[in-house]
C-alpha cells in the first residue's frame, strides 16, 4: 500500500510552534489531518509555592503578544481568591487599559496579521501578502495612520501599567498606578482619534470585503464552516463585554445552553487529552467528549469574536451595535457559523473598545486617587475570567492563608478553540487534496482556516513577510517526493 | 542578495513578547529593514533549516536568539546559527539568563507531566493518556519532540557574543545595538549591551533611597499602599533595583510596582540573588533566628523573588529533584 504523509512543519509559532501531518489514502485523498501542538511550558507546576499577588506578572509570560489578557485574568482572580471588589475608579482604570488593549492587539490582526489575505486578497502573489500589500491598497496615509495609533494606543497602556511587554499594574483590589489630571487632555484625544480609526477600519472592511461578493462567497464557503457551541461574557444585558460578566453559552442554533459566573467553569469546561498533541482539547463538561465532530451531536464550543457576538445579544455601544445589526443582516441569522467571520467581527468589536475608550476616558472618576483598596480577607479560592482578544480566559488559583499557591489551572484563550482549529484543518486539507494533487493553493488555504482563530500563531513579526510554509510529501518509506514552498 | 549585512532572528523556548518588542520599534522598524538583509526569521520569511545548512559558515553577520533551551530540537538549531555567524547576540530575559521558564527547574518534569494530563481539575483523563514521542494512530506514525529536564540559558549550550538583556528588551536598545553593529562599533565580547549601572542609579525615586536601614518588616505589595514618589526600599517593599542593571529606564518603578530584575546583574556582580539576599539581610534589625524569620516571613519566595528571571544561569540553577 502507498500510504503518504505531507508534513507541514513549521505552520508557525503557537506558544513556540505547530505542525500539520496530512495522511493519504490509497486514493491519493485525505484520510486525516492532524494540527499539532508540539510544545509545553508547565506554569500551572511552576508557579506553586510562590505568592498568589506575583501570578499576573508571571503569567503573563505565558503569552508577550496578548500578555495584558492573562495579567488582567491574574489580577480579577487575585480579586477573587482575596474576595475584594477593586474601586469604582480602579474598574474603570482596569476597563480603559483593557479595551485600549483590545483595540491595538485587533489592529494588529486587521492590518498585519489576518487581515491582508483580504485586504490584498488570497490569491494575491504572496510577496504582497503582508502589511506592505495592505499599505499598498489602502495608500500610504492610512498605513503610516495604523503604524502611528497602535503606537500611540501602546503609549497609553505604558503610562498606566509600566511596561507594555509585561504590565505591572495589577493588585488585588484596584491597580498600582493613576491617571493624573495633567496627562488626561493628550488620552482624550487619543480616545476621540482611536474611534475615528475603527470607524475609517469598518469601512475599508466594507468597501474590499464586502463589496467583492468573491470574498463573501468565501467567507460563507462550506470549507470554513464548523457548526459548533460558542462560548463568551456578557454583561447584565447579554451584550458583549470583554472585561467582566457571565460566561454564556450557546447551541448550534443559537439558544441559551448555560450562563454562569467564573467561579463555576469546571461545572462547565473539561479538557481531553490526546496522544499526538500537548496542547489539551476543552469541551462542554455535561455533554461529554464526543470526539472531533460538528453538528448538533458536538460538544465542542468556539471562542474568539464571531463566538462573542454569537452568544450575545447585541454590543454594549451604540455605533458598534450598528455594525452587529449589519453583520447578521449580510452574514445570516445567529449564530453564523463560518470561520472566517471573525476577522468580521473583529472589526465590530474594534468600533465597541473605541466607544468604551472615550466613555471611560470622559469619566470624572477617571482621574481619581482612589485606586486601591487593602484586602483583609483570608485567601482561598479565586478564579478570574477575561475574553482575551483570542476568546475566553480562566485563571483558577487556590492558596494557603498566606496567599501562598498551593493549585493552579489555567485555560488559554486559544486553547478553547483547539479542537475546532483541528477540525478546520482536517476540513481544509480534504477539501484541498484530491487525487494526490496538491495546489500551491492549499498553503494559504490551510493557512486561513486557522489564522482566523488565532493570531497568536501567527506573531507579531509576520509584520514584514509571511509565516514560513513547507510542505513535504513523502513516500511510505519516508522519501521526500515532492516539496512545496514559500 | 543585496551586500547589505545579513541579519536573523531566531526563537527558543519564549512567550513571543521579544518579537513583539522588534514591531515595537513602529516607525523604526523601516529603518533598520532597510538598512539590512534579514535572511531568516522563522515566524516572518520563508526560513528551512536546510537554507541555513547550505549558506557558508559565519556569513550572517549577527543573530539575535530570544528564548530558553529545552529542547534537542533547539540545542540542534542554535548549534548550527552559531556555526553561521559572526556574532551571536542573547536577545531578551530567557536567552540571557533563562527566564521566568527556567522557574520550571525547581520542579521534576514528570510532576509538571502528570498534574497537566491526569491531576489538573479540567483535565478528565481516566485512561492516563499522555502525549508521546512517536504514537500509531491508524496505522498512521505521528510524533512530537522530547523534552530535557532542565531550561537552560543561550551560554550553557552555544557560545555567546553579546546580551541584549530585558523581558522585553527595550525597542531603544535594541535600535542601539543594531546601529552599534552595523557602524562596527561593538565593545569587547561578552558585554552586555545595556548600561553598566545599577537600577537604582537611573531610578526617578533614587534620592529618597535609604543608605541606612534596618528593617524590621518585609511588606507584600498587595497588603501595601505605596507612596509613588518614595524607593519601594525605604517603604519596606522588596525591590531588585541595587542588584539589577538600569537601561530600562525604570519602567515597572515608573509603573508605582518595584523592579523584579529581568535585566540581570551588572558586570561587578556574579550571582544576581545571591547579590540581592546579601544586600537585604546584612540590614534585617534582628539578630535573633525568631525574629529573622519574622522579618523573612514578608519574603515567602525567595527564588521566585530574587532569581525569577535567573535561575538557570545562576549559581543555583536547579533543584536536585529525586524522582
Amino acid at each position: 500500500m502507498q500510504t503518504r504523509k505531507v508534513t507541514i512543519d513549521p505552520i508557525t509559532r503557537l506558544e513556540g510552534h505547530g505542525k500539520i501531518d496530512i495522511f493519504l489514502n490509497d486514493e491519493g485523498d485525505v484520510d486525516h489531518a492532524y494540527y499539532q501542538i508540539p510544545e509545553l511550558r508547565g506554569f500551572e507546576i511552576f508557579s506553586l509555592g510562590r505568592p498568589a499577588e506575583d501570578m499576573p506578572q508571571i503569567t503573563s509570560r505565558i503569552c508577550g503578544v496578548c500578555p495584558t489578557a492573562h495579567h488582567m485574568a491574574g489580577t480579577k482572580a487575585l480579586d477573587a481568591l482575596y474576595k475584594i471588589e477593586p474601586t469604582s475608579p480602579a474598574k474603570k482604570l482596569r476597563e480603559l487599559i483593557y479595551n485600549t488593549f483590545m483595540l491595538e492587539d485587533h489592529a494588529l490582526h486587521v492590518y498585519v496579521l489576518g487581515g491582508p489575505d483580504f485586504i490584498v486578497g488570497p490569491e494575491a502573489p504572496k510577496e504582497q501578502r503582508n502589511i506592505l500589500g495592505v499599505i499598498g491598497k489602502v495608500g500610504v496615509d492610512a498605513g503610516k495612520r495604523v503604524i502611528t495609533t497602535r503606537r500611540r494606543l501602546r503609549e497609553l497602556i505604558t503610562y498606566l501599567s509600566g511596561k507594555i511587554i509585561h504590565p505591572v499594574f495589577g493588585l488585588p483590589g484596584g491597580v498600582a498606578k493613576g491617571l493624573t489630571k495633567q496627562d488626561l487632555p493628550k488620552f482624550q484625544e487619543l480616545a476621540k482619534d482611536s474611534l475615528d480609526f475603527a470607524l475609517f477600519t469598518i469601512q475599508v472592511f466594507r468597501d474590499i470585503v464586502l463589496k467583492n461578493d468573491d470574498y463573501v462567497k468565501m467567507i460563507t464557503s462550506d470549507a470554513y464552516t464548523h457548526q459548533t457551541y460558542y462560548m463568551g461574557l456578557v454583561d447584565e444585558n447579554n451584550k458583549v463585554n470583554f472585561y467582566d460578566g457571565k460566561i454564556r453559552v450557546v447551541d448550534t442554533e443559537g439558544k441559551e445552553y448555560a450562563k454562569f459566573s467564573a467561579d463555576k467553569y469546571l461545572d462547565y469546561v473539561a479538557e481531553r487529552v490526546e496522544p499526538w498533541s500537548y496542547v489539551k482539547f476543552p469541551y462542554l463538561k455535561p455533554l461529554g467528549w464526543r470526539g472531533f465532530t460538528d453538528g448538533t451531536d458536538t460538544s465542542l464550543y468556539a471562542v474568539a469574536p464571531l463566538a462573542r457576538l454569537n452568544v450575545s445579544d447585541g454590543m454594549a455601544t451604540p455605533k458598534a451595535h450598528e455594525a452587529y445589526e449589519e453583520f447578521y443582516k449580510i452574514l445570516g441569522a445567529k449564530p453564523v457559523h463560518h470561520t472566517l467571520a471573525n476577522h468580521y467581527a473583529r472589526v465590530v468589536e474594534m468600533i465597541q473598545a473605541a466607544e468604551k475608550m472615550v466613555e471611560l476616558i470622559n469619566d470624572p472618576e477617571i482621574t481619581s486617587d482612589h485606586i486601591r483598596v487593602i484586602p483583609f480577607e483570608k485567601p482561598t479560592v479565586g478564579v478570574g475570567v477575561v475574553e482575551a482578544p483570542r476568546g475566553t480566559l480562566f485563571h483558577h488559583y487556590e492558596t494557603d492563608e498566606r496567599g501562598i499557591l498551593t493549585k493552579v489551572n489555567l485555560i488559554v484563550a486559544t486553547q478553547n478553540n483547539s479542537a475546532r482549529i483541528a477540525m478546520s484543518v482536517d476540513k481544509a486539507a480534504k477539501g484541498l487534496i484530491r487525487k494526490g494533487q496538491i495546489s500551491d493553493g492549499l498553503l494559504n488555504k490551510i493557512e486561513m482556516a486557522f489564522r482566523a482563530y488565532d493570531p497568536c500563531n501567527a506573531c507579531a513579526t509576520h509584520a514584514l513577510g509571511q509565516m514560513p510554509l513547507r510542505v513535504n510529501i513523502k513516500d511510505i518509506t519516508g522519501n521526500i517526493i515532492q516539496t512545496i514552498r514559500r | 542578495m543585496s551586500d547589505k549585512p545579513k541579519i536573523g532572528f531566531y526563537w527558543c523556548a519564549s512567550c513571543g513578547g521579544c518579537e513583539e518588542s522588534i514591531v515595537d520599534l513602529a516607525e523604526d522598524i523601516l529603518t533598520v529593514a532597510g538598512a539590512v538583509d534579514i535572511v531568516f526569521w522563522p515566524v516572518a520569511m520563508d526560513f528551512k533549516k536546510s537554507d541555513v545548512e547550505a549558506m557558508p559558515d559565519q556569513s550572517i553577520v549577527a543573530t539575535f536568539i530570544n528564548g530558553a533551551i529545552r529542547t534537542t530540537e533547539q540545542d540542534e538549531m542554535v548549534n548550527l546559527l552559531r556555526r553561521k555567524s559572526q556574532f551571536v547576540i542573547a536577545y531578551g530575559s530567557c536567552a540571557h539568563l533563562g527566564g521566568i521558564p527556567a522557574l520550571a527547574n525547581q520542579f521534576p518534569r514528570e510532576q509538571i507531566l502528570k498534574y497537566v494530563y491526569e491531576e489538573s481539575p479540567s483535565t478528565v483523563n481516566d485512561e492516563k493518556t499522555r502525549p508521546a514521542t512517536s504514537i500509531d494512530i491508524k496505522s498512521h506514525t505521528l510524533t512530537l519532540p522530547g523534552f530535557h529536564k532542565l531550561v537552560r540559558a543561550l551560554d550553557q549550550v552555544i557560545d555567546v557574543d553579546y546580551y541584549l538583556p530585558g523581558c522585553a528588551p527595550t525597542p531603544k536598545l535594541l535600535k542601539e545595538a543594531v546601529m552599534a553593529l552595523l557602524q562596527g562599533k561593538l565593545p569587547p565580547k561578552d558585554s552586555v549591551l545595556a548600561p553598566d549601572i545599577a537600577l537604582c542609579d537611573e531610578c526617578p525615586r533614587k534620592d529618597s533611597k535609604p543608605t541606612d536601614v534596618a528593617y524590621t518588616e518585609f511588606k507584600r505589595p498587595h497588603w501595601t499602599l505605596m507612596d509613588a514618589t518614595k524607593c519601594f526600599l525605604a517603604q519596606g517593599v522588596v525591590c531588585m533595583g541595587p542588584a539589577t542593571r538600569g537601561g530600562c529606564e525604570a519602567l515597572c518603578v515608573n509603573g508605582n510596582m518595584p523592579c523584579t530584575g529581568c535585566f540581570g546583574p551588572t558586570s561587578r556582580v556574579q550571582d544576581q540573588g545571591a547579590k540581592m539576599l546579601s544586600s537585604l539581610c546584612s540590614s534585617i534589625k534582628p539578630t535573633d533566628e525568631e525574629g529573622i524569620d519574622a522579618v523573612l516571613e514578608g519574603v515567602p519566595d525567595p527564588v521566585g523573588t530574587f532569581y525569577r528571571y535567573g535561575l538557570a544561569a545562576s549559581i543555583l540553577r536547579v533543584k536536585v529533584n529525586k524522582e
